[in-house]
C-alpha cells in the first residue's frame, strides 16, 4: 500500500500560541496577509459554562480533493503519498480551487506585499516572483518529505523531514506520519484516541485529524 | 500596522473575495448569451432574419470569457485552461466555447436552420456547464447544490427570451415571444423558490440567507411579477415596446441575480467544532458552528 501522510492535532494540548503559524511563515516566506497555517480561536457554550478551544488549520491534503477536480489546468495534483500539490508554472490563478476548498486553505496574491511597504533585506532575498498570481497553500513541507525518500529518514519521527509546524509546536499537540503504516506513531495515536475531521460530511476525506479525547493527553 | 486583509477572524463563513465583478460577468454575460442562442433557435422555425441576435448571443458569451481572462492571475498562460476536461467544468466550458462559436458563426454565414438549432442546444449546454462550475465549488455552500444548477439554466433561458423580446423593437414579428418569455420567467421563479427552500432545508451560512432575503422582494416583484405582466401584455396586445420592457426587466433581474450569487451571497464554508476537547479531568462539551444557520432537515 502506498503511503498516506497525515497530521493529528491534539486539541487538548493546543494552547493557541501561534508558534506553528510563525514557523510556517518562516519556513515558506509567505507575504503579509497570507497564512498557510493559522490557529483558530473558538469560544463555545454559554455563561457560566464557556470554553475556549484553539484549532490549528491549513490545507487538509484531502484524499478526495475538490480543489484538484475543479482545477482546469492540472496545476493542482495529488501525489501517491497523499500530498496535494500546486505547480506554480502551470497555474493560471483562476481561483476555481479557492472556491472549491471548504477549508479556506488557498490564497492568491497578485502583487508583491511587504510588511512595511518597502521590502526588508530578508523579504527581498526570499521573494519568489513565481508565486505571484497563482494559488498557494500549505505543502506539508513537501521538500522535507522528498528528502525523507532520499535519505530513508521518517517524517514525523526525524525533525529534518517533518513539517516545520509540527517541529515547532511547544505543547506536542501536532503529530505527523503515514497513516497507512499501522506501526507508525500517528496510526497508534489515532487508534487510541477519539478524533474528528473537519467537514467530513462533504466527502473530501481530509488528512488532518483533530483529537478531542481518549488515550493519554 | 493594519492588515489589508484580516485573516485571523476567519472562523465563521466570510464573503469570498477572489471572484469579483469580472468573474461574475462571465456568468452574467455568458449565461445571457447562451440563453439567447437557445431563444433564437426557438424562433428559427418562424423564418425570421435573426443573424444579428445570434451574433449578439455569441458576442455576450465571448465578452463573458474575456472578463474571466481579465481576472485570472496569469492571463498569458490562459490556454492551460484546456488541460483537465476529465473532471473540471471550467475546462469543459473552455472546450465548449469554440464549438459554440463555430456553430453560431456557421448559422450566421449559411443561415441554415440546422446550425441555429445546434447552436441553441449548445447554448443550453453552455449554461448548464456554468451551473456545474458553481456546483463543483463545494467551498461555497450557496453554489454546491443541484437547485443552483437548475436556477442558472432557468435564468439563462429567461435572459435569452428577455433579450429576444427586446429584439421585438427592431423586429416586431418577435413580439409573440413575450408568451415564451412569460413561461421562462415563471420557470425561473419556480427554480428560485426551490433554490431558496433548498438552502433553508439543508442549511447555509447566515450571511448567504440574509443577502438573499434582502434581494428576494425586488427580484420577485420587479424581475418576475412586473416582467411577466409586461411580457404577456405586450404579446397579447401586439405591442413590441411593452414586450421589450418585460424582456429588459427579466434580463436585468437575471444579471443582478448572478452578480448577487457570485459576489455577495457567496460565503465560504467557515469552520466548525463538532465538540470541544476534554481537557484535564474535564469532559468534552458541545461544539459550535459560528455564522451558520442549520437546516430544517438537519
Ligand atoms: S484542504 Fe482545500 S486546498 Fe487542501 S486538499 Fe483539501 S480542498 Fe484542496
Ligand atoms: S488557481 Fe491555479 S491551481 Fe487553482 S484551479 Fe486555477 S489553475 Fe488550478
Amino acid at each position: 500500500m502506498s503511503k498516506r501522510y497525515a497530521m493529528a492535532i491534539d486539541l487538548r494540548r493546543c494552547v493557541g500560541c501561534q508558534t506553528c503559524t510563525a514557523a510556517c511563515k518562516s519556513a515558506n516566506a509567505t507575504p503579509p496577509g497570507v497564512q498557510w497555517r493559522r490557529v483558530l480561536d473558538l469560544e463555545t457554550g454559554e455563561f457560566p459554562d464557556v470554553r475556549r478551544t484553539f484549532m490549528p488549520v491549513a490545507c487538509m491534503h484531502c484524499a478526495n480533493p475538490p480543489c484538484m477536480h475543479v482545477c482546469p489546468t492540472t496545476a493542482t495534483k495529488q501525489r501517491e503519498d497523499g500530498l496535494v500539490t500546486i505547480d506554480y508554472d502551470i497555474c493560471i490563478g483562476c481561483a476555481n480551487c479557492v472556491m472549491a476548498c471548504p477549508y479556506d486553505a488557498r490564497s492568491i496574491e497578485r502583487k508583491p506585499r511587504y510588511s512595511y511597504g518597502t521590502p526588508m533585506k530578508s523579504e527581498e532575498a526570499r521573494f519568489d516572483e513565481g508565486k505571484l498570481g497563482v494559488a498557494t497553500k500549505c505543502t506539508f513541507c513537501k521538500e522535507r518529505i522528498d528528502e525523507a525518500e532520499r535519505t530513508g529518514k521518517v517524517p514525523g519521527v526525524d525533525p529534518e523531514v517533518t513539517p516545520a509546524c509540527v517541529n515547532s509546536c511547544i505543547s506536542g499537540a501536532m503529530h505527523f506520519g503515514d497513516v497507512n503504516d499501522e506501526t507508525s506513531h500517528i496510526s497508534q495515536l489515532l487508534s487510541d484516541t477519539e478524533h474528528f475531521r473537519m467537514h467530513e460530511e462533504l466527502g473530501t476525506d481530509p488528512s488532518v485529524f483533530y483529537i478531542w479525547d481518549g488515550g493519554e493527553a | 500596522m493594519k492588515s489589508e486583509r484580516p485573516i485571523l477572524d476567519r472562523v465563521p463563513p466570510r464573503q469570498q473575495g477572489d471572484w469579483d465583478i469580472r468573474g461574475a460577468l462571465n456568468f452574467m454575460l455568458g449565461g445571457a448569451g447562451a440563453g439567447l442562442l437557445a431563444a433564437v433557435a426557438c424562433a428559427t422555425p418562424l423564418g425570421l432574419d435573426l443573424p444579428i441576435m445570434e451574433l449578439l448571443g455569441l458576442a455576450l458569451v465571448g465578452a463573458g470569457l474575456f472578463c474571466v481572462w481579465l481576472k485570472i492571475g496569469r492571463p498569458w498562460r490562459a490556454l492551460h485552461v484546456f488541460r483537465r476536461p476529465s473532471t473540471s467544468w471550467m475546462s469543459r466550458e473552455a472546450w465548449l466555447a469554440p464549438v459554440v462559436f463555430a456553430c453560431g458563426a456557421a448559422a450566421i454565414l449559411t443561415q441554415a436552420a440546422l446550425f441555429f438549432y445546434v447552436a441553441g442546444l449548445l447554448g443550453l449546454v453552455y449554461a448548464y456547464a456554468q451551473g456545474r462550475i458553481l456546483k463543483a465549488n463545494i467551498g461555497i455552500p450557496a453554489w454546491r447544490r443541484w437547485s443552483c444548477v437548475v436556477l442558472i439554466v432557468a435564468t439563462a433561458l429567461a435572459e435569452g427570451f428577455g433579450l429576444l423580446s427586446i429584439g421585438a423593437v427592431l423586429w416586431p414579428a418577435l413580439t409573440p415571444f413575450g408568451y415564451a418569455l412569460a413561461v421562462a420567467i415563471a420557470l425561473r421563479y419556480a427554480a428560485w423558490r426551490a433554490y431558496r427552500a433548498d438552502l433553508r432545508e439543508t442549511g447555509a451560512p447566515s450571511g448567504t440567507l440574509q443577502v438573499f432575503d434582502a434581494f428576494a422582494f425586488n427580484f420577485g416583484l420587479i424581475g418576475h411579477g412586473a416582467a411577466l405582466v409586461l411580457a404577456v401584455a405586450g404579446a397579447y396586445a401586439s405591442q413590441p415596446l411593452v414586450a421589450a420592457a418585460g424582456g429588459f426587466l427579466a434580463s436585468l433581474a437575471g444579471a443582478l441575480f448572478k452578480y448577487t450569487l457570485v459576489c455577495r451571497a457567496a460565503f465560504t464554508q467557515g469552520f466548525s467544532l463538532p465538540r470541544t476537547p476534554a481537557r484535564g479531568k474535564g469532559k468534552s462539551g458541545v461544539g459550535a458552528q459560528p455564522g451558520w444557520q442549520a437546516g430544517r432537515g438537519s
